[in-house]
């Protein structure tokens, strides 16, 4: 039995990563985590479990948070991407980037990118959080070092220097 | 852990959509909603598709609106745009209550009202809701389109009576009666996993006595559960917990749960018992200062 095996075209994918524009051609299965590393090129944003449970690739697509391993990178065809190279302005650390380092909301680092971008997220949309709406607010993001505490009290200390 | 490779179709519209789910209907296809549940899946290679139907593109799905005295909602809707509707809040009180629970932000900024309903899943949220609030499901094909009744539409374990050339477009949410209370409740693990158990419970009073009660059950059975008896039970009788603790009996005997490392059998039946009691009691406290 033979069937000719066609394999799916490569399709052209045009984005804007932290403000600079990429056009790239890729296989329609490429996810946008892969995309965001191997083909831009930014390898900021972390690959964890690559099936939508521990939040380390999460990233900002037109001012939405998703987890880039379960968007495919043909879907964010004409979207503005934030990752977390998009986050310290002029090499001054953002005021979350800079909460992380004061309060060790990182040990080993893994998960960084993407609570990042999650605290900014929820930030943006509860800038006067309380402890327990951090909490809820970060349930994406898995820190395997389990340094939860310290996630959490950096958010809190970046929510009062971003007000 | 990356998808097999597939052929890749995004439809601008429900009647190109739905034309391409005609066309390749004998082939291996499936429709990508938010992706939050099927993106896993093919990540993982538990399926292969030769054919991926995106319809993110179907913008003219997202909506809510009233309809009937009730809501119709797009089957593209995005679970936090229901999160944070005062439409949702007001005629299917229900679902605001139960979408906090539905896996965590990112997956509420991306998932679907329609996916999660198609997708089936026992467990889920949505699903259980859909079929308490007698909820009718619109699935459209080329040429037009039919209501599906939630009773009808959920067949077994991640499969519901949409057929391969249709598509989920819309779900319609009936009014809420009058003087009517509701409450979700579910036990799980931690935030935003999957329930062990979940209890959907509407209960409407007149002249302090129960007039109706709608009870769904999920994570308990193959499909959400409908506990009819249990509804059956409460109605004309007085709001008690006595009478609420009967009903959970009854909705526990209604249900077919599986073990796994979560929970025995014994365990889940209980715990059935023990949240439809719970729930009701809050749906009613609810419903009396309605």
């Amino acid at each position: 039995m033979t069937e000719i095996m066609t394999r799916p075209p490569k399709v052209p994918v045009t984005v804007r990563v932290n403000g600079v524009g990429y056009e790239r051609y890729v296989e329609p299965r490429k996810l946008l985590s892969d995309f965001i590393r191997q083909d831009v090129g930014l390898t900021g944003t972390h690959v964890g479990c690559e099936h939508g449970v521990c939040g380390a690739c999460t990233v900002i697509v037109d001012g939405e948070l998703v987890k880039s391993c379960l968007m495919l990178a043909v879907q964010a065809q004409g979207s503005e991407i934030m990752t977390v190279e998009g986050l310290a302005k002029g090499g001054e650390l953002h005021p979350i980037q800079q909460a992380f380092h004061e309060h060790h909301g990182l040990q080993c680092g893994f998960c960084t990118p993407g609570m990042l971008l999650a605290a900014l997220s929820l930030l943006e949309e509860n800038p006067d959080p309380t402890e327990d709406e951090v909490k809820v607010g970060m349930d994406g993001n898995l820190c395997r070092c389990t340094g939860y505490y310290n996630i959490v009290d950096s958010i809190m200390a970046a929510a009062g220097k971003m007000k | 852990m990356k998808p097999a490779p597939f052929f890749y179709h995004a439809p601008t519209s429900v009647d190109e959509a739905v034309a391409l789910l005609q066309d390749l209907q004998e082939e291996d296809s499936k429709v990508l909603a938010g992706g939050q549940s099927l993106m896993p899946v093919l990540n993982m290679r538990l399926a292969r598709v030769k054919h991926l139907i995106d319809i993110n593109k179907l913008h003219d799905l997202d909506y809510i609106r009233p309809f009937d005295g009730g809501l119709a909602i797009g089957a593209l809707t995005r679970h936090r745009m229901a999160e944070h509707s005062t439409d949702v809040a007001t005629r299917a009180p229900l679902i605001t209550e139960a979408l906090p629970l539905v896996g965590d932000r990112q997956v509420r900024f991306r998932g679907t009202i329609g996916g999660s309903i198609a997708h089936a899943d026992p467990v889920a949220e949505l699903p259980t809701i859909a079929l308490a609030l007698d909820a009718d499901l619109v699935v459209s094909k080329r040429g037009g389109s039919r209501t599906v009744p939630a009773s009808e539409f959920f067949i077994t374990f991640l499969t519901t009576a949409i057929e391969d050339d249709e598509l989920l477009t819309e779900i319609r949410i009936p009014a809420p009666p009058a003087h009517s209370g509701h409450a979700f409740l579910e036990l799980s693990r931690q935030l935003g996993t999957y329930a062990i158990v979940s209890a959907a419970a509407v209960v409407a009073l007149d002249g302090g006595r129960i007039s109706e009660a709608r009870l769904a059950l999920g994570g308990v059975g193959s499909t959400p559960i409908r506990a009819l008896r249990a509804e059956e039970s409460l109605r004309g009788q007085a709001p008690t917990i006595e009478a609420f603790t009967e009903a959970g009996r009854l909705a526990s005997e209604a249900t077919d749960p599986s073990a796994d490392v979560h929970g025995s059998i014994e365990y889940r039946r209980e715990m059935a018992a023990v949240y439809v009691r719970r729930a009701l009691k809050v749906a009613a406290e609810r419903a009396a200062v309605a």
